[in-house]
């Protein structure tokens, strides 16, 4: 069943048009990544569906209740709405003790004393904060700030919460951590989470769909995480999941050279009569060898160890590609290579792009 | 989810919005209007040659050229002081910089009038008691310094607002990123060097914006040249208006020659307004530091003791000597009387507090006035602080631009537009009541309670209001849990900058006051007038001491919850 | 050949030794990174180094020349010590364009106008910022901000140069960028850097050796491959790179993992070393972990990610948890599965260091 259902949403700021025609539905119960570059609209959306704004046409649904339909005149607030929200700058009242921050929304509906303490103190020490229900937010870290928004998002169990890149204040340790936490509370809850964000990892780790927006608002893919990385739906959705190398590939007569040299490209031809290309690959896609085997010749222009894994920047025929590989498999396969060394290169997998489309959407 | 329904917003915002504007529109905007349309409608066609003859005639010419030049006296003299102080105790080893900072800060809570009271017992030309002592000392024939005089009065206005420069100054250098002055000494640069080349360029903005502070306070300023002005016939712009309206009772030509000089001076306020504006938008560099570390101090090593030794004669000559002589004066049993313990008392005191009807009433009033201002300038301002910080309705523009308007309005021409707006032409005359100086004092003060409150509400983040929308307050029930206990503080703060202040106020007081509303301030400047100085300096020493007590209550409790 | 030598340099806050009796030597030529947490006195040193901080004890040396020794009473300023240093903040002065930033260097020193105007240049240049010269440095991005520091502190091509974390301000794309622009313009000028950064990646990246610092206490000074391959202890292998560490206690003679039946496989067999503790850490690397057999060590996969290179297991080990990195090629265990793990490289650490 769909808890969300955004059709036809239209948006604009002055003569700045955010959304137009865009559709959505998140199901109940999955966890709902929106991700894309800053300034895409994903946060435009999310507060639409919260009812912090209103859209100019179209219509939202929580829970199969319309919430915004303009053209009907219906316009629900969001204190009627239900959501549990998290923003991205915690929003944690100051002047306030952890406990009352989260005691708030159940204060409002005015529960029993009782049995509002049982419940804030439950929710407290859900998300880890057991122990510091006195403190004031002042004198919590970021990491501690953020859980207490997360407790108050949810003390009064409402079936579906919506996040604002809640993570992105936090340095990268407590990042990590946070999302397998959120992530683990979703599913312990059972509740419906809309999640926004421009951090591919977060959404691939967290989501079981996700939505990838492009700059001028147009949702380009949806998928599960896995569908997303490995088929993705076009060059920006590709460049957006991850490390991408594209190099130039061109087409002489029968042959698809690379780069300005004379080497073709040791994969299958692509389809269509363009006569520039380019082949996309990750770093992992690239299988690395030593000198004089099959495959294209090239050298190592730059070697960096980075702990784990080998980082090459390899330079064949004018066009520059990245690898890693796990420094173990370096070390036992003997593929430790020095910068100004000559290696050849040959591909786990690969996407061919239309040069020219490609170069559109690296543009932007 | 049967949790969803819809509630009717009953237009909360347009009433709130239609409030504000209402507020403004009475207490501000209708007193300029009635200035502009007394000074340039002349039985009801728009008449600009009367204005210009007004201008030209020889004592208002003369009063706008001595507001020019005591202002620019001023303006540069505070600059250069405040400049260089602010250096010391910020940039050097001067020892007991942070004792030093709290002195220079002190001329803020004087009244500037009364240190003129002070300076007019020390130096004018026959009984200043400084220029008698090298009389009657050093056989000079004429007094070393005459107080009455364009030097002496810009002297004592540098003494009394040197302090916003150096407030703003102080602030720019300690929030300064000290990487910017370290790269440069990485760079190859001495101390010297970079205090030409880095520091003071890049606080120059601070500078600017200070020193235009001092200018438009300077044009507009009543009591200095009051005191030692009138007496050689030095007016300037306020002074003149003063003049022309107590002397001659309200008749037509002098309201109209009052309100063309107001004109001039809105429209003054208004330029130097647009100006630092536009100073501080433009100018104003991004150089404050996030990780910090201390900046490094000049080493003054032989400079060091001169340097301490000026900044105390400073502090001593211009902060400790003009309030010990007020409160010695307040104690004589006659002016005039040399400083000898038979001749001091605690009697005036004891009768201007005890005794006399017309200091007593002074203090009533300004008391009673001073809280009913606060309070109500308090709520009005962050009323209307929300509507242009945090509400989204359409007419806000509106607002904005009233908002601005008590920021360049200043005292004199406030008192002047109350006189035209409340004295029966609308039906209600309030003249010769404490209600018009009430009236008058909330006009004035609003632009204090805009800041403090808007400063206050800048620092709440929609997010929170946000945060218990949804959560499921009410707009209501956000604004009472949230937003009020949030902006609490600067609340009080706005009631402070208020209430303190109108304990001494005199600039509009003075223009509006009957026998019965006298206040602290016009009782001093008054009873000074009429003679009775020894009675004048007490009340001064009573209220100095008022004003002292309720500022360092202030300071220690704001610190305390700060800490 | 050392270039910039520290002797027993210590500095004291109060009672607080910030930096204790550190010895080090720089080459000539070398990028030299100091890594740890905030605080540890990485900052410091440097400042030291620089001149901005007195030295409570010590001595520091470029070449043959002292620069700072408080037992002889001696300290060269800042300004003449002919370093560049680039800040986090970045530091340009935003009253100067671009230009009048690199010049200043050149100009505090009165070089011929005409030396001013081809050294200033040429720093541009090799920063990619001619075409900014005459912009103010405040319509720059973070990036642009930091290439002008790097420009400024070039002009006078100095031989050392000092990088007080010049990235950690910039966007995580923009960083990666960035290290390499820096380790290209040492290779094109040939100074000594001094790195501080707490992000092991980038010193890891840029550097030829790297000190990990902890509470002023230098821990170990070795190659980015030995540290990562042979850290001195508990703090260097947690500290650089991700790691697992899993409490084992003795049993009678046999090892336990905390809250698990069944004793450590034979393959992972304790070192003497930690027959005397009562309970120790089994340390690995996450990338390090492969799938193995029944006789691994057998844990249950409580949580299974896809972060699209990789994907990333959480293994319950009796109460301990150890994490997994493999790549999204490589087949592995669902959640809830019960699976066998073997250590390429076990790590055995007794205490809390």
């Amino acid at each position: 069943m769909d808890i969300i259902q955004v059709e036809d949403i239209a948006k604009s700021y002055g003569k700045h048009r955010v959304h137009e025609e865009l559709s959505l539905s998140i199901q109940q119960g999955e966890c709902f990544t929106l991700l894309g570059p800053s300034g895409c609209g994903k946060t435009v959306l999310l507060r639409l569906i919260a009812g912090f704004e209103i859209p100019d046409a179209g219509k939202i649904s929580i829970g199969g209740t319309v919430v915004s339909d303009p053209s009907a005149g219906v316009n629900i607030s969001p204190d009627s709405r239900g959501l549990g929200v998290v923003f991205q700058d915690y929003a944690v009242w100051p002047h306030m003790t952890v406990f009352d921050n989260v005691a708030y929304p159940l204060k409002l509906i005015k529960m029993p004393r009782k049995d509002l303490t049982e419940r804030v103190m439950e929710t407290v020490s859900m998300v880890g904060m057991g122990g510091l229900e006195k403190r004031l937010p002042s004198e919590l870290s970021g990491g501690q700030q953020q859980r207490v928004a997360l407790a108050r998002a949810l003390v009064a169990k409402p079936s579906l919460m919506l996040l604002d890149e809640p993570l992105t204040n936090l340095d990268a340790n407590l990042r990590e951590e946070m999302r397998f936490e959120i992530k683990e509370l979703q599913r312990k809850l059972n509740i419906t989470v809309f999640y926004v964000t421009h951090d591919q990892e977060i959404a691939l780790a967290i989501s079981d769909r996700l939505a990838i927006m492009d700059e001028t608002g147009h949702i380009r893919q949806t998928g599960n995480p896995w569908e997303i990385f490995e088929q993705p739906a076009d060059p920006f959705v590709f460049n957006f999941m991850g490390i991408a190398n594209f190099i130039s590939v061109r087409r002489v007569g029968e042959d698809y050279l690379v780069g300005n040299g004379a080497q073709p490209m040791p994969w299958e031809k692509p389809e269509g009569d363009a006569s520039e290309w380019a082949a996309g690959f990750r770093p992992s896609d690239v299988r690395i060898a030593p000198a004089g085997g099959a495959g294209l010749r090239g050298v190592v222009k730059r070697a960096s160890f980075l702990g784990a894994m080998m980082d090459y920047l390899i330079d064949v025929d004018g066009a520059s590609l990245r690898t890693s590989i796990e420094t173990h498999e370096a070390l036992t396969e003997r593929l430790m290579f020095k910068e100004g060394e000559a290696c050849v290169v040959n591909f786990r997998n690969l996407l061919w792009f239309d040069a020219r489309s490609l170069a559109e959407v690296l543009k932007r | 989810m049967s949790g969803i329904t819809q509630k009717r917003n009953f237009g909360a915002a347009q009433i709130i919005l239609f409030l504000s504007i209402a507020v403004l529109v009475i207490v501000v905007a209708v007193p300029v209007l009635l200035i502009f349309f007394n000074a340039f409608w002349v039985g009801g066609k728009f008449n600009i040659r009367d204005v210009l003859k007004i201008i030209g005639e020889p004592d208002t010419y003369q009063a706008l050229v001595n507001s020019l030049i005591i202002a620019a006296g001023t303006t540069i003299g505070s600059t250069i002081i405040g400049t260089f102080f602010a250096w010391l105790v910020t940039r050097t080893d001067l020892p007991y910089k942070r004792f030093m900072k709290s002195m220079f800060l002190v001329p803020f809570m004087l009244p500037s009038f009364i240190g003129a009271l002070a300076w007019k017992m020390l130096l004018s030309p026959r009984a200043g008691f400084i220029n008698r002592f090298f009389m009657a000392n050093f056989g000079l024939s004429g007094p070393v310094f005459n107080i009455y005089s364009y030097a002496g009065i810009i002297l004592v206005e540098v003494m009394y607002l040197f302090p916003f420069v150096f407030i703003q100054v102080c602030g720019a250098l300690e929030r300064m990123d000290p990487t910017l002055e370290e790269s440069a000494r990485i760079s190859g640069a001495g101390l010297f060097t970079i205090t030409r080349k880095i520091t003071i360029p890049l606080v120059l903005p601070s500078i600017l914006s200070g020193a235009l502070l001092i200018m438009l306070y300077s044009m507009a300023h009543f009591g200095t040249v009051a005191v030692l002005g009138i007496e050689n016939g030095i007016f300037n712009i306020p002074t003149l208006i003063y003049q022309r309206i107590h002397q001659s009772a309200g008749s037509f030509a002098s309201i109209r020659t009052g309100t063309v000089l107001a004109t001039v001076l809105v429209v003054t306020a208004a330029f130097i307004i647009w100006l630092q504006g536009k100073i501080l938008s433009k100018g104003h560099y991004q150089i404050i530091a996030g990780k910090s570390f201390r900046p490094m101090e000049l080493k003054l090593r032989t400079l060091r003791v001169p340097l301490f030794v000026l900044c105390v004669a400073y502090i001593g000559f211009t902060i400790v000597l003009p309030t010990v002589v007020i409160f010695l004066v307040g104690g004589l049993k006659t002016y005039g009387l040399p400083f000898t313990w038979e001749n001091l008392s605690l009697d005036n005191y004891k009768f201007i507090l005890f005794d006399y009807k017309v200091t007593r009433d002074a203090i009533w009033n300004s008391v009673t006035l001073g809280l009913a201002a606060a309070l109500i300038t308090m709520f009005a301002g962050v009323m209307i602080s929300y509507v242009i910080v945090k509400m989204k309705v359409r007419g806000k523009g509106f607002l904005e631009f009233l908002g601005m308007l008590p920021f360049s309005v200043p005292g004199s021409v406030i008192a002047l537009g109350v006189i035209l707006a409340w004295s029966g032409k609308f039906g209600i005359n309030l003249y010769n009541t404490v209600w018009i100086i009430l009236v008058a004092y909330i006009a004035r003060y609003m632009a204090f309670s805009l800041r403090a409150n808007s400063a206050a509400l800048e620092q709440v983040h929609d997010s929170l209001v946000e945060a218990a929308r949804a959560c499921g307050a009410t707009m209501w029930q956000a604004l009472k849990d949230i937003v009020l206990p949030l902006v609490r503080p600067g609340m009080l703060a706005a009631f402070f900058l208020i209430f303190l202040p109108s304990l001494r106020e005199l600039t509009v007081s003075i223009m509006l006051y009957a026998p019965t509303t006298r206040t602290i301030g016009v009782a001093i400047y008054t009873l000074n007038e009429d003679g009775e100085t020894v009675v004048s300096a007490a009340l001064a020493g009573i209220a100095l001491v008022l004003i002292v007590t309720g500022q360092s209550l202030v300071n220690y409790f704001t610190g305390k919850s700060e800490g | 050949m050392s270039h910039v030598r520290l002797v027993n340099v210590t500095k004291r806050f109060g009672l607080v030794t910030a930096v204790d009796s550190l010895n080090l030597e720089v080459s000539k030529g070398e990028c030299f990174s100091m890594l740890g947490p905030s605080g540890c006195g990485k900052t410091t040193t440097l400042r030291m180094v620089a001149g901005f901080e007195d030295l409570s004890e010590g001595e520091i040396y470029v070449g043959d020349r002292l620069i700072s020794s408080p037992g002889k009473n001696y300290y060269l300023p800042p300004e003449k010590r002919d370093f560049g240093m680039v800040f986090q903040a970045f530091a340009v002065w935003p009253h100067l364009s671009v230009y009048e930033n690199v010049a200043f260097p050149l100009r505090v020193r009165k070089l011929s106008a005409s030396e001013i105007e081809k050294r200033t240049t040429d720093a541009l240049r090799s920063t990619n910022l001619l075409n900014a010269a005459k912009d103010s440095p405040a319509d720059l991005s973070g990036g642009g901000k930091q290439r002008v520091a790097l420009a400024r502190a070039l002009a006078i091509n100095p031989d050392v140069m000092l990088l007080d974390e010049p990235l950690s301000s910039l966007d995580p794309h923009l960083r990666e960028e960035m290290r390499f622009e820096i380790k290209d313009l040492q290779r094109q000028y040939g100074f000594s850097i001094i790195y501080v950064t707490h992000d092991q990646s980038e010193a890891m990246a840029l550097s030829d050796r790297i000190l990990v610092m902890k509470l002023g206490v230098v821990q170990q000074i070795d190659t980015p491959f030995n540290v990562y391959n042979d850290p001195a202890n508990k703090f260097v292998f947690s500290f650089i790179g991700l790691s697992n560490f899993l409490e084992i206690a003795w049993s009678g003679d046999k090892p336990f993992p905390r809250g698990s039946g069944a004793p450590l496989p034979l393959d992972l067999t304790p070192p003497d070393a930690m027959r005397k503790a009562k309970t120790f850490s089994l340390a690995s690397r996450p990338s390090e972990i492969d799938f193995g057999g029944e006789d691994g060590l057998r844990g249950v996969v409580t949580r299974k990610s896809f972060l699209g290179e990789i994907i990333d297991y959480q293994i319950k080990i009796g109460e301990g948890e150890m994490r997994v990195q493999k790549s999204r090629r490589t087949p592995g265990p669902q959640v809830g599965e019960t699976c066998g793990l073997s250590l390429r490289r076990p790590f055995w650490y007794t205490g809390t260091e």
